[in-house]
């Protein structure tokens, strides 16, 4: 319990960290964001002045980082500069269709991944290890938005199957079969993206297990292959499996954010492309800062569960 | 060579790599072709054939010359920040993992700081404030990769710090900066040697997405990525494929053979191997 304590409270300057910088990074651009609000007018020392004020730029540095935590903290994060309505509320709209994507594309890693690492470990000499260890190798090197100009170019230009971009066609928004083929394709990227982790990362963890003295016990007593690999090897494999997902999911949204972009998917990685390039900065660094945020409670989450489950895990050490 | 990349395929990953290398430092020179200038006698997207290898793009430079001086770029970006990582990364692993305490704390705290950010996003951010040129690329995608590096210097470190030969070098009246640098550093790199190749992949394929996306690299300054941006377009998507699979090839080839090199050194650099 106290130990629990202690890798809950280590989250506490983590937070402060990511806050601090987005704080930071967000005060590099005041000048800009002064020019970007009087943009198309001639915007003189005196309106700038006005403009700063009531942005707040006039306070002191650290009670203008209280004041956006404050804000932070209570769901405030601000207005659009370039839409004028609450960066929350954008967010909040472009949730749904992110995790839509994001969470198709990793479950269908999951789904094929993972028994794909298992037969890899499993059988080395096999043909399955060959095609794991292809898969693996295609998925880091291809860049998800040439795999989504390809698969464009081919299902929906030259074969004409799927639809290339939105989530639904103009006319039918609600249905489900129609939003299932928008989400073909790009969700189709993002599990190509993140499936060369999850396979290697289930074969090396079940690698591990088999090459163990328990393992090797169990086969001597005449224990069937299958109930070797399945009920001794694959359950112990499991939490490390489970733990590097996890700690990937930063990278599986980053991927999507461009696939996202590509094939016009309403969701954050939109969002945050159309306001780097109209420099809208509080929806910039909202939508940074609720990701980052997101990410740390769930591996903090994700670490409290793992050690609840394992008792064998060690406390200390582990960053 | 031979024993520090065992296999035919690092072997073959590396020979592409020093040809790609070649290929954007000497082609260019045989070529005369350049980059930046418009052919008005050949027009806007002349198909590949003639003078123009690859063709013309929008405004009529020639495709080739530029996939030459984009790759120049996306490989200077790629190298050049991984090793920024690395020369940040290493330092600060050796001190948590050898100081422990507050260093240790601190400089952790640092890394699931920075790895809480989707590495893209954090970059994407950085480059919109600071702008788009190719050091603020190097420097921000370099100066935010160096956790991955700290985190395996550090556990090699605290494994290594207890060794007979640490306390030894103690013994015989070693500072921590001669112990650091003489006994503990040389046993801890080869593992950051074989993760370097991936650092410098991923950089590229980061580079080459925000280019892609017209938030990275902008033209006239062209990048395999950003050549590609045209295919945007419907019609250059479906009618002319030569003006941007040949930059995603390169790119796709480039980052795999990256991939082999370092599995290689994986293989190479442990001194375990059977």
């Amino acid at each position: 319990m106290k130990q629990l304590t202690r890798r809950s409270l280590s989250a506490i300057p983590v937070f402060f960290g990511i806050t601090l910088l987005v704080f930071f990074m967000m005060n590099m651009a005041p000048a800009t964001i002064a020019d970007a609000a009087g943009a198309g007018e001639a915007s003189s020392a005196a309106m700038r002045t006005a403009l700063e004020a009531e942005l707040g730029f006039d306070k002191p540095l650290p009670l203008r980082y209280l004041s956006w935590l404050g804000d932070l903290l209570r769901g405030d994060l601000g207005t659009s500069y370039r839409t004028g309505q609450s960066v929350s509320g954008m967010i909040a709209q472009r949730m749904g269709p992110s995790l839509l994507l994001t969470g198709t594309g990793v479950l269908a890693a999951v789904v094929l991944g993972v028994p794909l690492g298992i037969l890899a470990a499993w059988k080395p000499g096999s043909g399955w290890k060959r095609l794991a260890g292809g898969l693996t190798l295609f998925s880091f090197s291809a860049p998800g938005f040439f795999l989504s100009l390809l698969s464009i170019d081919l299902f929906s230009v030259k074969l004409g199957w799927l639809p290339a971009a939105g989530m639904y066609s103009a006319g039918v928004s609600g249905s489900g079969s129609d939003l299932l083929r928008h989400l073909l394709l790009p969700a189709g990227v993002v599990c190509l993206g993140s499936l060369g982790n999850l396979i290697r990362q289930t074969q090396s963890a079940l690698g591990e297990v088999l090459s163990e003295d328990y393992i090797r016990t169990a086969r001597a007593k005449g224990l069937g292959e299958g109930a070797v690999v399945w009920k001794h090897g694959f359950r112990s494999a499991l939490i490390p499996v489970l733990t590097t997902v996890l700690n990937h999911i930063p990278h599986f949204i980053g991927g999507s954010m461009v696939v996202e972009r590509i094939f016009g998917w309403p969701g954050m990685g939109s969002l945050l492309f159309t306001s780097v390039n109209s420099r809208d900065y509080t929806v910039i660094m909202g939508v940074t800062v609720v990701v980052a945020l997101a990410v740390l409670g769930m591996s903090l989450l994700m670490d409290l569960v793992y050690r609840l489950v394992d008792p064998a895990v060690t406390w200390g050490g582990v960053p | 060579m031979k024993g520090l990349l065992p296999d035919r395929r690092s072997q073959a990953g590396a020979v592409f790599l020093l040809a790609m290398l070649a290929a954007v430092l000497l082609l260019p020179l045989l070529l005369g072709q350049d980059p930046n200038l418009t052919d008005r006698g050949a027009g806007f997207w002349a198909p590949p054939g003639g003078e123009h290898l690859l063709g013309t793009d929008e405004v009529g430079r020639d495709i080739l010359a530029r996939l030459l001086y984009g790759g120049r770029i996306s490989l200077l970006v790629g190298f050049a920040s991984a090793a920024l990582s690395a020369l940040i990364g290493i330092p600060l692993g050796l001190l948590a993992g050898y100081k422990g305490r507050g260093w240790e704390f601190w400089i952790m705290r640092g890394c699931d700081v920075i790895q809480a950010f989707p590495n893209l996003i954090l970059v994407l951010c950085l480059v919109s404030l600071l702008g788009p040129s190719v050091w603020n690329l190097i420097l921000v995608m370099g100066g935010f990769g160096w956790p991955s590096i700290a985190r395996l210097v550090y556990g090699s470190t605290l494994a290594v710090k207890g060794r007979a030969y640490v306390e030894a070098a103690r013994a015989l009246g070693a500072s921590d900066g001669e112990i650091l640098l003489r006994t503990i550093l040389p046993n801890v790199v080869a593992p950051v040697w074989a993760s370097l190749p991936m650092k410098v992949g991923r950089a590229i394929l980061w580079e080459s997405s925000l280019s892609f996306l017209g938030v990275g690299l902008r033209t006239p300054q062209a990048s395999w990525g950003n050549l590609m941006n045209g295919a945007l377009e419907l019609a250059t998507l479906t009618g002319r494929p030569w003006a941007w699979v040949p930059p995603g090839l390169c790119i796709v080839g480039t980052v795999l053979a990256l991939l082999l090199v370092g599995e290689g050194l994986r293989k190479g650099l442990n001194p375990r191997r059977a």
